[in-house]
C-alpha cells in the first residue's frame, strides 16, 4: 500500500504540472480545447491526492508500522479517532492534508468554471503553481510514505498525548481549512490583475471564497483557543503564542480585506489596497505554516518542526515577486473610480477600520518576529510574551470596538454632526450608564490598568449592541408595518432581504460577546493546594472538598484523579473530577481538566500532580468570570458569517406596488439610518 | 434648546459626581496580586516557552523553584524592579516576558506606535488631498441615479420620521 500512496503523490504532483502548464499555453495561445484539458488534470489532482491520503489513513488503521509516518504518530492502542487524526498530527501528514484540501478546493473552483470560464481558467493557472509547490514537498522534502529501515517495531510511539482530545481532531482542519482557503480568493485576484478581468465581478467571487477561508480559519482559531483551554491547564485561551499569533494573522487582513471590498463594490474604490489585501493574506497564511514547521520561534504548539523553512522562504519570496511584478506591469486597471468625499462617512470608517486592523497584524507579527531580530542585532534572545501583545494590542482593539460602533451610524459620502448627534446620543448614554451601573457594583477601573480595559471593553461593547440594535430594530419596525406583522418578524425579512449586512452585524454582536468574555481575564482568580481525605480548599464562592483520589489502567494510558465535592454558598451543587493521565507508548504526561462552566464564571480544576511522599494529590483551582462568553460569541461569529453567504431573499415583484418596491429596496441597499440621512 | 441643554447639563454633572463618589471610594488593595503580576512579567525556565505563573508541566520543578525564589524576594521587601533585576542576573534577559524599554529592546515598543502614528496620518493625509482634487460628486451608494436616490431618501424619511 505505501507504493500506492508514493505512486498517486508523484501521479498529482505530474497532473498539476500538466494542469499548470497546458492551462497556462491555453490562455496564452486561447486555445479552449486544451484548457479543458487542463480543467480535467486540476479535477484528477483531486483523485490522485485523495487516494494518497485514503492510503495514509488506511496505514494508521492497519497499524502499518513499516511507514514511517505512522510508527512516529501511531500505536496500536490508539483509538480509531485518533488513528484517523494522525493524518495532520506530524509533518508529512498535515503536509499531504494541505494538498488534499488545496485540491479540493481546486475541484470546487473547477466544477464551478462556467461561473466565468476564462476567470476561472485563470485562477485555476494559479491555484495549480502553489499545488505544484505543496505536491513537490510532500514528494521530495517530507514524504509522507518513507519506509523505515531495518526491523519494523511492533508498536508505534503513539500520538502526542496533547492531541488525543475530540478537539484535536476538529481542530486543525478547520484551521488548514482556513488557511488553504485564503488560496483560492489569492489566485482569483492574481487571475483578475493578470488578465485585466473588466468590471466588478471577480471582486464579488473573490468575498465570498474569502468569506468561506475566513469562517473556516475563526472556527480553528477559536477551537485552538477551546482546546488550550481545556487541554494544556493553565487556566488561559490565549497565551499569544507565536503558533497562535500565525494564525491570527492572516484573520485580521482577511478581517480588514471583507470590510475594504465594500467600499470598491459600492463606490468603486481601493481597489489597490483590496488586491494587495487578498495577496497579504494569503501570504500571511504561508507565513503561518512556514512559523509552524521551521522552528524558526519557539513554540508549545510546533508538533511538525523541520528543515523545510527554506522552501517555504523560497516559495514566498516567488510568490511576492508575482504580485509586484503583475501589479506593476497592471496597475493602471485598478485606478479608483470615486474618491472619499469626508472623513465623517462610512468610507473613511472602512479606511479607519483598516488601518487599525493592519496595525494590529503588524503589532502581532512584530511582536512574533522580535526575539529573533534582537538575537540578530544584539546577540541576545528576549521574550516578547502576553504583557507586550497585550499593552499593545488591547487599545487598538478598543478603538476597533469604538469604530464597530460609529460605523453603521455613518451615511456612504458624508454624515451631518446633526445626524450623529441624533443617532449616537442614545447608545452613547446606554454605555455610559452601564459604565456607572458597574462601576458601584464594585469594578474599580483606577486600581488596575486591567480593570480600566475591562470597564472599557464591556462599555464600548454596550455601545456596538445598542447602534446594531437599532439598526434592527429601526427597519423591523419599518418592514413589519409594511407587512402587518410583529417587529421580530419584520427583523427576520430584514436580515433574509440583505443577508450580508444583517449577517455582517450578527458577527459583530458576536464580536461584542466574546470581548465581553475576554473583558472578563481582570477578575481571573486561582490558587492550588494539596489535598488529603476530606480536606477542604476555598476559591471564591466555591468550597472544594476532597472526597476521595484514585487511579485506573486502560490499554493506551494510566491515569490518576481527585474526586471532588463542589460547594457553592454553603450548598453542595456537584462533583468533579481533576485527572492526570500518563501514555504509554510516547511515554508523556497529561492533564485532563475538570471544568465547570456558568454564564458568570469557570470553576476550572487541574489535578497537578500528587505529593510523593503522602500520595496526596495537589489541585489548582482557577476561577474564571466570563469565559462562557467566549464560546458563545463565537457561535454568534459563525451563524452571523453563515447568514451573511446566504443569497437574499428575492422579493416577489409581479405583486409589489412601487412603494413597496421602493421599501423594498431601501431596506435591500440602504440602512434605516441611511436612509434617515 | 435652552432646556434641553439645562438637561443635558445636569445628566453630565450627575454623571461626574457619580463617577467622583466612587473614586474617593476607592481603596487600592493591591499586596494580593502582586505576586502573580511580578510571575506574569517573567517566564519558566524549564523550556516550555509559558509564563511562569502558566507553567503547568507535570512535575516542573524549575517553576517551582523560581516561584520560591519570588517569594523570598517579595518577603525580603525588594521593589519590583530589583526582583526582575535579580531574575535577570540569574537566569538572562529572556527571563523577563516583554521586553525592557532599554537599549534596542526600546524599539520592540516604538514600532507599533510609530507605524500606528504614520499610518493614520497617511490617512488623513490621503482623504484631504483626495476632498482638495476632486469636486464632491452626490453619492451614488447602490447605483442608482442620483435623482432616484435622492427620492428614495425623501420617502425614507417620510417613513421614518414616526420611528
Amino acid at each position: 500500500m505505501p507504493q500506492i500512496g508514493s505512486f498517486t503523490l508523484l501521479l498529482g504532483l505530474a497532473l498539476s504540472v500538466y494542469a499548470f502548464a497546458a492551462g497556462l499555453f491555453a490562455l496564452v495561445r486561447n486555445d479552449d480545447r486544451l484548457s479543458e484539458t487542463a480543467r480535467r488534470a486540476g479535477i484528477a489532482v483531486f483523485i490522485a491526492v485523495t487516494a494518497a491520503s485514503a492510503v495514509l489513513v488506511w496505514a494508521a488503521f492497519h497499524n502499518d508500522f513499516s511507514v514511517a509516518y505512522i510508527l512516529h504518530h501511531s500505536n496500536r492502542a490508539l483509538p480509531a479517532p485518533y488513528k484517523f487524526a494522525a493524518l495532520w498530527s506530524g509533518q508529512e501528514g498535515s503536509l499531504l492534508f494541505w494538498c488534499w484540501l488545496l485540491a479540493t478546493y481546486g475541484l470546487v473552483l473547477r466544477l464551478r468554471h462556467k461561473v466565468d470560464t476564462r476567470l476561472v481558467a485563470h485562477a485555476s493557472v494559479v491555484i495549480s503553481a502553489v499545488q505544484i509547490f505543496f505536491l513537490a514537498l510532500v514528494n521530495f522534502a517530507a514524504h509522507p510514505f518513507a519506509l523505515v529501515a531495518g526491523t519494523i517495531p511492533a508498536d508505534g510511539n503513539g500520538l502526542n498525548p496533547l492531541l488525543q482530545y475530540p478537539e484535536m481532531v476538529i481542530h486543525p482542519p478547520m484551521l488548514y481549512l482556513g488557511y488553504v482557503g485564503m488560496t483560492v480568493p489569492f489566485c482569483f485576484a492574481l487571475a483578475a490583475l493578470i488578465m485585466k478581468y473588466p468590471g466588478e465581478k471577480w471582486i464579488h467571487i473573490t468575498r465570498r471564497w474569502t468569506m468561506v477561508g475566513w469562517l473556516f480559519l475563526t472556527c480553528g482559531i477559536f477551537l485552538g483557543s477551546y482546546w488550550a483551554y481545556r487541554v494544556l491547564g493553565w487556566g488561559g485561551w490565549w497565551g499569544w503564542d507565536p503558533v497562535e499569533n500565525a494564525s491570527l494573522l492572516p484573520w485580521l487582513t482577511g478581517t480588514a480585506f471583507l470590510h475594504s471590498v465594500m467600499m470598491q463594490e459600492k463606490r468603486g474604490m481601493m481597489k489597490v489596497w483590496n488586491m494587495w489585501l487578498i495577496f497579504s493574506t494569503f501570504l500571511l497564511a504561508i507565513f503561518g505554516t512556514f512559523l509552524t514547521r521551521s522552528g524558526v520561534v519557539s513554540s508549545v504548539h510546533a508538533f511538525a518542526e523541520s528543515d523545510i523553512g527554506p522552501y517555504f522562504v523560497v516559495f514566498m519570496a516567488l510568490t511576492f515577486a508575482t504580485c509586484v511584478f503583475f501589479f506593476v506591469r497592471n496597475r493602471s486597471h485598478l485606478e479608483s473610480e470615486h474618491k472619499l468625499e469626508s472623513l465623517v462617512s462610512r468610507e473613511s470608517s472602512f479606511l479607519f477600520n483598516n488601518v487599525l486592523l493592519l496595525v494590529a497584524a503588524f503589532a502581532v507579527l512584530w511582536g512574533t518576529l522580535f526575539p529573533v531580530l534582537s538575537e540578530w542585532v544584539t546577540g541576545h534572545k528576549v521574550t516578547v510574551g502576553p504583557p507586550f501583545f497585550n499593552k499593545v494590542n488591547i487599545p487598538i482593539a478598543l478603538c476597533l470596538l469604538l469604530l464597530t460602533a460609529v460605523g453603521p451610524l455613518l451615511a456612504w459620502g458624508r454624515t451631518s454632526a446633526e445626524s450623529i448627534r441624533k443617532n449616537f446620543l442614545i447608545p452613547a448614554l446606554i454605555a455610559l450608564s452601564t459604565g456607572v451601573v458597574l462601576m458601584m457594583r464594585g469594578m474599580k477601573p483606577w486600581v488596575d490598568i486591567s480593570y480600566f480595559y475591562a470597564l472599557m471593553t464591556i462599555m464600548l461593547s454596550v455601545l456596538v449592541a445598542s447602534t446594531v440594535g437599532s439598526e434592527f430594530i429601526r427597519g423591523g419596525l419599518v418592514i413589519s408595518r409594511h407587512h402587518h406583522s410583529n417587529i421580530f418578524h419584520g427583523m427576520y425579512l430584514l436580515t433574509r432581504r440583505n443577508t450580508r449586512r444583517y449577517g455582517g452585524y450578527i458577527v459583530h454582536l458576536g464580536v461584542i460577546v466574546t470581548m465581553i468574555g475576554f473583558a472578563g481575564v481582570a477578575f481571573y482568580q486561582n490558587t492550588e493546594q494539596e489535598l488529603g481525605f476530606g480536606d477542604k480548599m476555598a476559591i471564591g464562592p466555591y468550597t472544594l472538598v476532597c472526597r476521595s483520589y484514585t487511579q485506573n489502567d486502560q490499554p493506551n494510558y494510566s491515569s490518576e484523579w481527585a474526586i471532588l465535592d463542589i460547594y457553592k454558598n454553603g450548598k453542595q451543587i456537584t462533583t468533579m473530577y481533576p485527572e492526570q493521565r500518563f501514555y504509554k507508548a510516547s511515554g508523556q504526561p497529561a492533564t485532563i481538566v475538570a471544568n465547570r462552566s456558568t454564564v458568570m464564571e469557570d470553576l476550572y480544576l487541574v489535578y497537578t500532580g500528587k505529593n510523593p511522599e503522602n500520595g496526596r494529590p495537589i489541585i489548582k483551582a482557577h476561577l474564571n468570570p466570563l469565559v462562557w462568553w467566549i464560546w458563545a460569541g463565537a457561535h454568534l461569529i459563525l451563524v452571523g458569517t453563515l447568514v451573511a453567504l446566504l443569497p437574499n431573499m428575492q422579493a416577489k415583484r409581479k405583486k409589489r406596488s412601487p412603494q413597496e418596491r421602493i421599501r423594498s429596496a431601501l431596506a435591500d441597499e440602504v440602512s434605516p439610518v441611511e436612509a434617515r440621512n | 434648546m435652552g432646556i434641553v441643554l439645562k438637561m443635558h447639563h445636569r445628566w453630565a454633572l450627575g454623571l461626574l459626581l457619580a463617577s467622583a463618589l466612587l473614586l474617593m471610594g476607592a481603596s487600592g488593595d493591591r499586596t494580593g496580586q502582586r505576586f502573580d503580576r511580578l510571575g506574569h512579567n517573567l517566564m519558566c525556565e524549564c523550556g516550555c516557552g509559558q509564563v511562569l505563573m502558566e507553567c503547568n508541566h507535570v512535575g516542573c520543578t524549575t517553576s517551582e523553584q523560581m516561584r520560591k525564589e519570588l517569594k523570598l524576594a517579595m518577603d525580603r521587601g525588594d521593589s519590583d524592579d530589583v526582583i526582575l533585576a535579580g531574575f535577570v542576573a540569574r537566569y538572562g534577559p529572556a527571563v523577563l516576558s516583554a521586553p525592557t524599554t532599554t537599549g534596542f529592546n526600546r524599539v520592540a515598543w516604538i514600532m507599533p506606535v510609530v507605524i500606528f502614528i504614520a499610518a493614520l496620518t497617511a490617512v488623513v493625509l490621503v482623504v484631504r488631498a483626495w476632498k482638495r482634487r476632486t469636486p464632491n460628486p452626490p453619492s451614488n451608494p447602490g447605483g442608482s441615479g442620483p435623482g432616484e436616490l435622492d427620492e428614495f431618501r425623501r420617502r425614507a424619511r417620510e417613513e421614518t420620521s414616526t420611528l
